[in-house]
């Protein structure tokens, strides 16, 4: 079956909830990309989101894998130019507009307001990815000791994510 | 490379606002290209290390206002910076030269990496790495959303907000836009004008 225009459904949606962080579209991608058009499973969503933060460039490029599993190159390609279009023509506008509403009170209190709302986002998207990610203490430790690395020291959170790889092969390896 | 665009040591006076005199396509491409190639860990930084320390294209207090803006704008930050210094230095055809430019290495990696894991996926030391991966990858969220909880909120109350935004989305499944719609304009609303201007915060 021809996947290509729900491909571009899909992604031009997800790509207007991406407020704060791709991690804001992640509940509704789920639903999307799982439970509705089955392009793959939760636990390979979760493998490819996060392989791809240790790529460089945009963080959610795994978009591509995802549009390449379900319609080939033209899939990676469509997804592309949906995932990351109509946010791109969003933000050209307002380059031209912001500036001249300088002045505009409530400029101010749109930033202050959605900052918020932006970051309840990025944390729902992350309790939805934990709920596949974290699944004993082993991985709990990992996202806990993650954190409090990434809070007190400056280090590149790459670094981190391949050491996660490191230690899942010592701990999670069938014996 | 040559460094043509470092023109911008004339004297002009409001030099914030003036971008430097044209800016080759091809370069906003290139430099767009190697952000987008090396920037492993967070772009935030590789950008301004490019623009503002090596290329002078936009000077500190523009990045910061551009990164704002790409924060409260949907779109990742990545992109929407890299929109909003192409079409600064040469409109709309900046804007596309610096978008393909920031998204082609990283594209072209998860597309190969995508095919290797949908044949490899299931041997036993990829599916125990990936275990260990998504699980970093978790703490690595988490750590943003302490960061940006500590840059961008402006009140304890915003915490509420931030409650409300994950109950409906993670406890009462109501879909994500609709949220958005309903806490952003109550958000909206409690930043009001006049409550900004009495706290004396000024963008």
């Amino acid at each position: 079956m021809n996947q290509i225009p729900a491909l571009a459904r899909v992604f031009s949606y997800l790509s207007l909830l991406t407020v704060g962080g791709g991690m804001a579209a992640f509940p509704e991608m789920k639903i999307l990309t799982v439970d509705a058009h089955h392009w793959l499973d939760f636990k390979q969503l979760i493998h490819l989101y996060s392989v791809g933060q240790m790529a460089p460039g945009p963080n959610m490029m795994m978009i591509v894998s995802i549009g390449q599993w379900a319609g080939g190159a033209l899939g990676a390609i469509v997804v592309l130019i949906a995932f990351f279009g109509p946010t791109a023509l969003l933000a050209f506008a307002v380059a031209k507009g912001w500036r001249k509403l300088e002045k505009w009170p409530w400029r101010t209190s749109i930033q202050q307001g959605l900052a918020p709302v932006s970051i309840g986002l990025l944390l729902a998207g992350c309790f939805t990815m934990a709920k596949g990610a974290i699944t004993g203490t082993e991985t709990a430790a990992i996202s806990v000791a993650v954190l409090l690395i990434l809070l007190q020291y400056k280090i590149n959170p790459a670094l981190l994510v391949v050491s996660g790889a490191v230690i899942g092969v010592l701990s999670f390896m069938p014996k | 490379m040559n460094e043509t665009g470092g023109k911008s040591t004339l004297p002009a006076a409001g030099a914030a606002s003036t971008a430097p005199a044209e800016v080759p396509i091809v370069q906003i491409f290139l430099e767009f290209l190697i952000i987008g190639a090396t920037s492993f860990g967070g772009v935030v930084p590789y950008l301004r290390g490019s623009l503002v320390t090596k290329n002078h294209w936009i000077d500190d207090k523009e990045f910061v206002e551009m990164l704002s803006i790409s924060q409260s704008l949907p779109g990742l930050n990545a992109t929407n910076m890299a929109i909003l210094v192409g079409e600064r230095l040469r409109g709309a055809l900046g804007s596309i030269a610096a978008i393909l430019g920031i998204c082609l290495p990283g594209a072209v990696l998860m597309f190969v990496v995508g095919i290797f894991y949908r044949i490899h996926g299931d041997h036993v030391w990829i599916t125990a790495a990936l275990k260990g991966v998504a699980a970093a990858a978790v703490g690595l969220i988490l750590s943003t959303v302490v960061g940006l909880s500590k840059k961008s909120l402006s009140g304890k109350f915003d915490f509420v907000f931030i409650a409300m935004t994950v109950i409906a989305v993670n406890r009462l499944h109501i879909s994500v836009p609709r949220t958005l719609i309903v806490v952003g304009i109550l958000a909206i609303l409690f930043h009001h004008p006049r409550k900004v201007q009495k706290a004396g915060v000024t963008p």
